[in-house]
């Protein structure tokens, strides 16, 4: 178990070093740095500025040393916590970033739980009631799930709100609470905001997990343990729920580590449909404006989360896995 | 689940022992295959896609880049089929312009009085039919008069383009981008998979590892990063070509992992091991021996591939990152869709969503008969 859980340890730090390199490198692409974009945004609006003035801004930024100096210089500063400057909005990062982050995680973290909570009842349903009308609907909607991008989904979703409704549904807050401090009233405004952002990012999730769901337990219940289980007697619930849900939950289980990046990926395509005020919007903002340290933030933030995410995902597969604990490899 | 008995049964339906025995694993996938109803469907519709990505030019009306400011957000036109007389005469009735007195937005409406007549094999505009010879000739067009005048099928977007014949070419784009994607997605799939179930040891964990690394991480942030690093000035084949290369780089991944599955449990079969006494050489046991019998899963595992690859492209396109106009791909022309407001004016810019979600169902569950089907026997 230990070897286990020092293996995982391991590779989560290996995959946030290589997300670190390739988010550097990423924003290293475009030709030309953010003193290039910053000079023509300058020229654009009528201001000039000098060769001189350019360097001394390169010297300042220190983009004038080689790339992996600056990109040691940047993650010895992000293991501090300190994630640079955002040069587009002159504002240290963390200040940029303010609530985005942690409403991505929230928004990430409910649909996640609703991913769950909706797809082991109804893969449990579809699989003990095979080919009932309920399963072929379940199934239906399942594909759907799949084959519907989510922005489409969110579009839809966001046009019969406006046609039906007259509402406009995107967003995290009503107005009035956007640019307000924390309060009773503003987390009740949230809350009253997130139902249709957190089920429509659940939903392709969901569609997946339910098709996994009945084929592992389909698989189970044809076993001889569960014709000998309800042999001697045991109530149906505890037949399907006791033996077979739980060796059914192992790949389950693991699939949750490729649900979180997916869920992640998600949140920032519906929040840039939706307008909600998480990350999403942020980063294609400084991609385009080429606001390095900020989008690297992001894309790191985003990358580091999604491990430990991954990470956590693991332990819970360790509890429900004696196989695992017991320091078998399945 | 489908053990031995299914097996049998194959033999039965396939007609005859000998047949089976000497059938090719792809005979055999297909025998099994066929009898799918659903997935056999979708492989219909799937090659009918394929059919009007290639015929794009032909099925398209009107020039999709042709633009035309007094005719911004014509909305779709009802096609009527019969004439007064009870003929069949299919027809449009003309467009007449109304500007709205009080918010002087320009107001499209049918006038009973004017029938544009639809004809088959029309001359329209020029174009060159699958790159063979150049041809004037649409599969619909209008009785004397200019189809880009009075033929909206699917209505106009803000710059008067036809969202049909728009449609037609974003059909191509966006199937054609799949097929690259996935085309180079199979060619490192194969060889890193095959390098890793061949050799295992190091080479298999650090494959391994490599791809643990690549599905943890969220793709959409990291897609977003490379492909904002593309140049605006770069033409735009390039940007299709670097797109392709940028979602292929990441879906790779999972055909890896079923062509290493497969090598894995191959490299311990009867009839490898007697290939090996026999003296075969290692490439000729893989391409003669293992491929073969493994090529269904690929086929498989390409056509569940293929639509996670065109949501990868209409997705991208859809946030300004992907292809930018005036390519047109479905993400593209979604992207015209994208604010609420010019939903609200012209719905049926949404159109386009149609065919995606139609061409993503109809793969997956071909995807799904097939590789239901790519172990006949069990």
């Amino acid at each position: 178990m230990a070897a286990y859980l020092a293996r995982r340890l391991l590779l989560a730090l290996v995959t946030i070093w290589a997300i670190s390199v390739v988010t550097f490198v990423i924003i290293q692409l475009p030709p030309g740095d953010f003193v290039d974009a910053y000079i023509a945004n300058l020229s654009a609006s009528g201001s000039m500025v000098s060769a001189q003035e350019a360097e001394a801004l390169r010297v300042l930024y220190g983009l004038d040393q080689p790339i992996w100096v600056q990109y040691l210089k940047w993650a010895a500063r992000v293991v501090r916590g300190d994630f640079g400057m955002s040069m587009e909005w002159g504002r240290p990062v963390t200040e940029v970033l303010g609530d985005r982050l942690w409403l991505t995680v929230l928004v990430s973290l409910l649909a996640i739980l609703v991913t769950w909570g909706l797809a082991l009842p109804i893969g449990i349903y579809s699989a003990v009631r095979q080919y009932s009308l309920a399963d072929y609907v379940f199934t239906f909607v399942g594909f759907v799930g799949i084959a519907v991008p989510s922005f489409l989904v969110a579009l839809v979703v966001m046009y019969f709100g406006f046609t039906l409704f007259g509402a406009n549904i995107g967003g995290l807050f009503s107005k009035e609470f956007e640019l307000a401090p924390w309060s009773w009233a503003k987390v009740r405004d949230l809350l009253g905001h997130l139902p249709i952002p957190v089920l429509i990012l659940a939903l392709a999730g969901t569609a997946q997990l339910i098709r996994v769901m009945r084929a592992n337990l389909l698989d189970e219940l044809g076993k001889p343990y569960v014709v000998t289980a309800r042999a001697r007697g045991l109530p149906e619930h505890r037949v399907i729920l006791k033996y077979p849900v739980r060796a059914a939950l192992n790949p389950f289980a693991s699939t949750i580590g490729y649900l979180f990046p997916f869920v992640v990926s998600g949140s920032i395509v519906i929040s840039l449909v939706m307008s909600l005020p998480t990350v999403g919007p942020l980063l294609l903002r400084a991609l385009v404006a080429q606001d390095m340290f900020l989008a690297g933030t992001i894309i790191l933030l985003l990358g580091v989360l999604t491990v430990l995410g991954t990470l956590i995902s693991d332990l819970v597969l360790m509890w429900i896995d004696p196989r695992v604990r017991a320091g078998i490899q399945g | 689940m489908s053990g031995p008995p299914l097996a049998a049964a194959e033999v039965a339906a396939s007609g005859g022992e000998e047949r089976v025995a000497v059938a090719s694993q792809l005979q055999l996938t297909w025998w099994r295959f066929k009898k799918h109803r659903v997935a056999l469907a979708s492989g219909i519709v799937v090659i009918f896609f394929y059919l009007v990505a290639i015929l794009a030019d032909f099925l398209a009306v009107t020039d999709p880049h042709a633009t035309d400011a007094r005719r911004s957000y014509v909305p779709p036109q009802a096609i009527h089929w019969f004439d007064e007389d009870g003929s069949f005469r299919p027809h449009v009735y003309a467009l007449k312009g109304k500007r709205d007195p009080r918010t002087f937005r320009l107001a499209y409406a049918p006038d009973p009085s004017e029938k544009r007549y639809l004809v088959l094999f029309a001359r329209g505009y020029s174009y060159s039919f699958l790159g063979l010879f150049g041809t004037d000739r649409h599969l619909l067009g209008v009785h004397d008069g200019r189809p880009e005048e009075s033929l909206f099928l699917l209505g106009t977007d803000q710059l008067g383009r036809d969202v049909w014949s728009r449609l037609m070419w974003g059909t191509r784009t966006s199937l054609f981008i799949g097929l690259v994607g996935v085309g180079l997605s199979l060619f490192l799939g194969v060889l890193l998979g095959g390098l890793s179930g061949l050799y295992g040891g190091v080479v298999d964990t650090l494959i391994q590892r490599l791809i643990e690394i690549l599905r943890s991480v969220p793709t959409i942030p990291l897609w977003m990063g490379l492909a904002a690093a593309l140049p605006a000035s770069w033409s735009v084949t390039r940007v299709y070509f670097a797109i392709t290369v940028i979602i292929s780089l990441i879906g790779w991944t999972e055909l890896a992992r079923v062509v290493r599955g497969r090598f894995l449990s191959l490299r311990e079969e009867d009839f490898v091991i007697a290939a090996e006494l026999a003296g075969a050489s290692r490439m000729r046991i893989i391409f003669r021996h293992m491929v073969p019998s493994f090529l269904s899963h690929i086929i498989a595992a390409i056509s569940l591939a293929l639509p996670a690859m065109i949501i990868s492209e209409t997705t991208l396109s859809f946030l300004g990152l992907g292809l930018r106009p005036p390519a047109i791909s479905w993400g593209v022309l979604l992207q015209d869709a994208q604010n609420i407001q010019s939903l609200g004016i012209a719905p049926w810019l949404l159109l386009p969503a149609i065919p995606v979600i139609g061409v993503i169902l109809a793969f997956n569950f071909l995807g799904d008969g097939l590789r239901d089907a790519a172990d006949p026997y069990g």
